[in-house]
């Protein structure tokens, strides 16, 4: 479902930095998958490459019946509609409540009036903010601001949700809350792509995991660990 | 799409409303730049009443001897009102102008007396002729000295006045050319600085833009609310720009009609008043939704 094909990202700004080099590897409809690796070993731009934020400088990247490196900006909208996104700052849209902020992932993407207050109830219910509803971004703590950034990641039932260190910015309880509402969306039928830094996670969830180390991937294992040498 | 519009209108208000500051720190520039663009509206038609004050005083005339039968004279008027340059042409017969000196000088004994002792009307016939363009009097009267057989002329005023006349014509020519390059001047300087104004307040938005484009928004749910924010500046400014300018020009208007006793500065404002509001919120709305959206032109690749 999803494919980066031989894909190198080279950033040239005052000095040429590679980002990327030769990655290859697939992932398959509701796999659960650990991207891992120091920082700046890669992972964010893996993501980015998914979501068609940057565009590779070599290679393919493929999802679904995307070709996402081809896209032009006029069509990443939709291809994103299917694609959930967690980053670890929150992302969230601070003029909106968190009510608000879930129901806009709905409303651009076209669903009717009445079939969206139905959904975002039931998926703030599910991410256990039901009552945290109205409040703006500023009024949340971390934990909280990045469960509305799940249930907007999930609301309108992407095919993949992709995690971009999504527990950085939080302490261990509510990064355990986090990844456990990540695990709860796989068994939900989702592909979820998780980028972390975070050892006992990886450990723990038995997945499985590439590991990046300077651009390259140095590992791919099913049921792998964190482990860079 | 009626969905699509609904949701547009709502973020709109809805961002409009909750980042109040930002929104009334615009829509203040704003409002500068629109009672700009309405003093100069409103300057304009003045001065082009003043001009056209001053422009129908100056007319020449040309006299005509005593014995020039009258015909004649209206054969003058009529090649004369060929000419394209003259916008009007009036005979004054030697009957009128002996009733209008009369009338004139009606409380002057001496002169009533004076008019009595006369057997004969001692005044003569005379055309006055207006041009369309105060520039083109010197046309007219080098016609009048070619085309008038000479003893029939008593005189011509214009050989008298012609320097006044000259310097007149071109005072209102160059006022002209003065007040519209001030006037364009403005109107950009108050463009822009509304234009740079609504820059800085996406600028400030820019996060929201890209954060807004990573959850699948397209450009119009992107682009819309700013535009629908702009159309709210645009009619807010135009109707507080209106209410402001109301009393000063009320106020304004008797001391208008000492210099210029032609111009009704309130009865201007108050017939005019519809078109004023919609020039405002053309102006508003068009500064508002244009700067919104070649703004937001730049966030819109990611």
């Amino acid at each position: 479902m999803i494919s980066f094909q031989n894909v190198s990202k080279i950033y040239s700004n005052s000095e040429t930095h590679t980002a990327l080099n030769e990655v290859d590897f697939k992932i398959v409809p509701r796999e659960f998958i650990s991207i891992v690796g120091r920082s700046g070993a890669g992972k964010s731009t893996i993501i980015k490459l998914l979501i068609g934020e940057e565009k590779p400088t070599k290679g393919r990247v493929v999802f679904g019946h995307y070709d996402v490196s081809q896209l032009k900006p006029k069509e990443l909208p939709k291809m994103r509609r299917h694609i959930g996104v967690v980053f670890q700052d929150f992302r969230l849209l601070p003029t909106k409540t968190a009510y608000e902020n879930v129901a806009f992932a709905l409303e651009v993407a076209g669903t009717p009036e009445r079939e969206i207050d139905d959904l975002v109830r039931e998926t703030l219910d599910l991410v256990g903010l039901d009552d945290k509803a109205d409040n703006f971004a500023h009024e949340l703590s971390g934990g909280e601001k990045q469960r509305v950034a799940i249930a907007r990641a999930m609301v309108n039932r992407p095919d993949v949700v992709v995690a971009d260190e999504p527990t950085g910015n939080l302490d261990p309880f509510n990064a355990l809350g986090i990844v456990n509402l990540l695990v709860q969306i796989n068994e939900l039928g989702t592909t979820v792509i998780l980028a972390t830094h975070n050892k006992e996670i990886v450990n723990q969830l038995g997945r499985r995991v590439i590991s990046l180390e300077n651009g390259r991937i140095i590992r791919d294992e099913e049921k792998g660990r964190y482990s860079l040498s | 799409m009626v969905t699509t519009i609904y949701r547009l209108f709502k973020y709109g208000v809805q961002t409009f409303w909750r980042q109040r500051l930002l929104s009334i720190a615009t829509m203040v520039v704003i409002l500068l730049a629109l009672l700009v663009f309405e003093a100069l509206i409103v300057f304009g038609v003045v001065a082009r009443t003043a001009l056209a004050a001053i422009q129908d005083k100056i007319d020449i005339s040309i006299y005509f001897n005593i014995d020039t039968p009258e015909d004649e004279i209206l054969a003058v008027k009529r090649s004369i009102e060929g000419l394209e340059e003259v916008k009007s042409v009036e005979y004054v017969s030697r009957d009128q102008a002996l009733a209008l000196f009369q009338e004139r000088h009606k409380d002057d004994q001496t002169i009533t007396t004076a008019l009595e002792e006369l057997e004969e009307n001692p005044l003569s016939a005379s055309l006055n002729i207006k041009a369309e363009n105060p520039d083109d009097y010197a046309v007219i009267a080098a016609y009048l000295n070619n085309n008038v057989p000479t003893e029939r002329v008593e005189n011509i005023t214009y050989n008298q006045n012609q320097v006044v006349i000259d310097r007149l014509a071109s005072i209102i020519r160059v006022s002209r050319q003065v007040g519209i390059l001030s006037a364009l001047f403005l109107t950009v300087v108050a463009i822009l600085v509304a234009f740079n104004t609504i820059l800085l307040g996406i600028y400030s938005n820019r996060e929201e833009i890209s954060i807004m484009r990573l959850v699948g928004a397209s450009n119009m749910y992107v682009r819309g609310p700013f535009v629908v924010m702009g159309i709210i500046y645009g009619l807010i400014t135009a109707v507080l720009s209106i209410l402001i300018t109301a009393p000063v020009v009320y106020l304004s208007s008797p001391y208008v009609r000492l210099f210029i006793p032609e111009m009704n500065l309130a009865g201007y404002f108050g017939s005019h008043i519809g078109l004023l509001l919609l020039y405002q919120i053309l102006f508003g709305v068009g500064i508002g939704v244009i700067s919104s959206f070649i703004a937001i032109r730049r966030y819109l690749s990611i």
